[in-house]
């Protein structure tokens, strides 16, 4: 995909990223790009680099070599306009647990200087749209595990962000959980446009019509619409083409 | 990015601190307790051990209470600073860290902020400690309790600074009891908060060396020389001068492409 629709917007757009550790080489010469309004999902087995991609896309830390634009803004030379396009969430819960919902949602709304009236207005709407108006007064604390995912993905879209990364969310949830978080994401993004990059290691997680980024020790084994991952790797599964990309990868070393 | 996000960014991280102060009331008791244990039982203890003679900024012989109580606001300040830092190398393990770092706004601001309204809380406890200290006959002037506010502010968020740097350099959770050993307590300890420095002179010249290079020192006597209306202007230069260091040390330790995040898989949790 890309080259296709060059007129298009790209939400982000990775070049050539290398991000080596003391001890280990994480990333190597990383490229992709993620178009607007599309559903990535990131596909890599435990370990294969994901959460160190998304710590570059969040400029958590900075790239050593190669480039990440966001919507075309430079993340490095021009950080601040390029994370006001991002909302994040993280792999790991990061929410205040003795703090309510609302008050969770009105720090992230600070966070980003969102003026008072426009905060409480985007919370309310927020909690509205993400079923937790019944919430909004309980501690964190007193939630389940998929509750507090909704906070976080509620949260994550707070200042309205064009991309949204979501790093192993469904990690941790059961089955019913994962589901619904999943089919949640999956339906506001559509309602409102919002691109998403979504990162996993469980293959159900794939829909036929994403567009998908197959990661493996730090290097993208194959990139595209699942329909023409499968034809390039011709099988008929994700499950398959991930088995064969991930095999072929080891008998070439 | 304008004035008002700017404002807004900094009251909402001081409105978390403070919910979470008041969440946490144990927390809140503890710091509290502490010094009133030293002030009440301590000093009544060494009391008769510890005369201290005139000095400044005293104008005539003082209980040893009235001598000790700047040296445990100075305490209230040091284990507070401590303590936020350790919350932030939790935050920073648990995540939230994160959150406040993927703000638009410059990191620079955004741990200022965080220091500050860490020594907000650290303030209010202070005067608090103050009020209960006045009834226990430690009565400095009025004017005392507004001069020593601006004291406060610097020695506290110089270390909380400190804290900051140490957070950013203080891999793991378990390392932080290896820093209340090794840095706060000989930090207390060798400082003009329990005794005279020219006592410790007399017993040991390069102690009192090493107490005076102390920043905790120079902390402990702006705060008492503000307390008695006065400005000790060494102490304050120092101060200032180890603020500035230890905050940019800290920024630098948070740095994108420099601090511990990028040495590290996974950039510090999760």
């Amino acid at each position: 995909m890309g080259e296709s629709k060059a007129n298009s917007q790209i939400a982000l757009n990775v070049d050539k990223v290398s991000y080596r550790y003391p001890t280990i080489l994480a990333l190597n010469d990383v490229s992709f790009s993620i178009e607007a309004g599309t559903f990535t999902v990131l596909l890599g087995a435990n370990g294969a680099g994901k959460t160190t991609l998304y710590s570059l896309a969040t400029r958590l830390f900075n790239t050593q070599t190669g480039n990440i634009h966001i919507f075309g803004l430079h993340l490095k030379k021009n950080s601040s306009q390029a994370l006001k396009k991002i909302g994040v969430v993280f792999q790991r819960q990061t929410l205040d647990v003795d703090l309510t919902v609302k008050q969770n949602l009105r720090y992230h709304a600070a966070l980003h200087g969102l003026k008072r009236k426009d905060a409480i207005e985007r919370v309310n709407l927020r909690m509205e749209k993400h079923e937790l108006i019944d919430l909004a007064d309980r501690k964190v604390n007193q939630l389940s595990g998929g509750q507090r995912r909704r906070i976080e993905i509620a949260r994550a879209l707070i200042h309205e962000p064009r991309l949204l990364l979501l790093d192993e969310p469904t990690v941790g949830l059961d089955i019913q959980s994962r589901q619904d978080f999943i089919t949640h994401t999956r339906n506001l993004c559509k309602e409102d446009g919002v691109s998403v990059m979504w990162s996993t290691h469980l293959i159900d997680e794939v829909y036929p019509d994403d567009s998908l980024i197959v990661l493996r020790k730090g290097e993208v084994a194959d990139f595209g619409m699942v329909a023409e991952v499968l034809k390039r790797t011709a099988t008929n599964s994700v499950a398959e083409a991930f088995h064969k990309l991930n095999n072929a990868e080891s008998n070439s070393e | 990015m304008n004035f008002v996000s700017y404002y807004r960014c900094f009251q909402g991280i001081g409105i978390r601190e403070g919910l979470r102060f008041v969440h946490q009331r144990g927390r809140f008791f503890s710091a509290l307790v502490r010094p009133l244990v030293w002030l009440f039982i301590f000093a009544a203890g060494f009391r008769s051990v510890l005369g201290v003679s005139m000095i400044a900024p005293y104008e005539t012989y003082v209980l040893y209470e009235e001598y000790i109580t700047p040296g445990l606001v100075g305490m209230i300040l040091l284990f507070n600073g401590m303590q936020s830092s350790l919350s932030m190398v939790y935050d920073r393990e648990m995540g939230s860290m994160r959150v406040l770092l993927v703000s638009p706004l410059p990191r620079w601001y955004l741990l200022s902020c965080k220091l500050m309204a860490g020594v907000s809380v650290a303030v209010i406890q202070v005067y608090v400690f103050l009020l209960i200290s006045f009834f226990w006959d430690v009565e400095p002037p009025l004017i005392g309790y507004l001069a020593v506010l601006p004291a406060l502010f610097v020695s506290g968020l110089m270390l909380g600074a400190m804290g900051l740097l140490l957070s950013s350099l203080v891999k793991q959770l378990e390392n932080f009891a290896g820093v209340m050993n090794f840095i706060i307590f000989p930090m207390f300890f060798a400082s003009s908060a329990l005794y005279p420095l020219w006592r410790v002179r007399d017993s040991s010249l390069l102690l009192y060396y090493f107490c005076e290079f102390n920043p905790f020192t120079h902390a402990v006597e702006l705060i008492r020389f503000a307390l008695y209306g006065q400005f000790n202007s060494t102490a304050a230069i120092v101060v200032l001068s180890v603020l500035i260091v230890f905050l940019c040390g800290s920024i630098y330790g948070y740095d994108p492409s420099r601090g511990f995040m990028a040495r590290r898989p996974g950039g510090g949790g999760g």
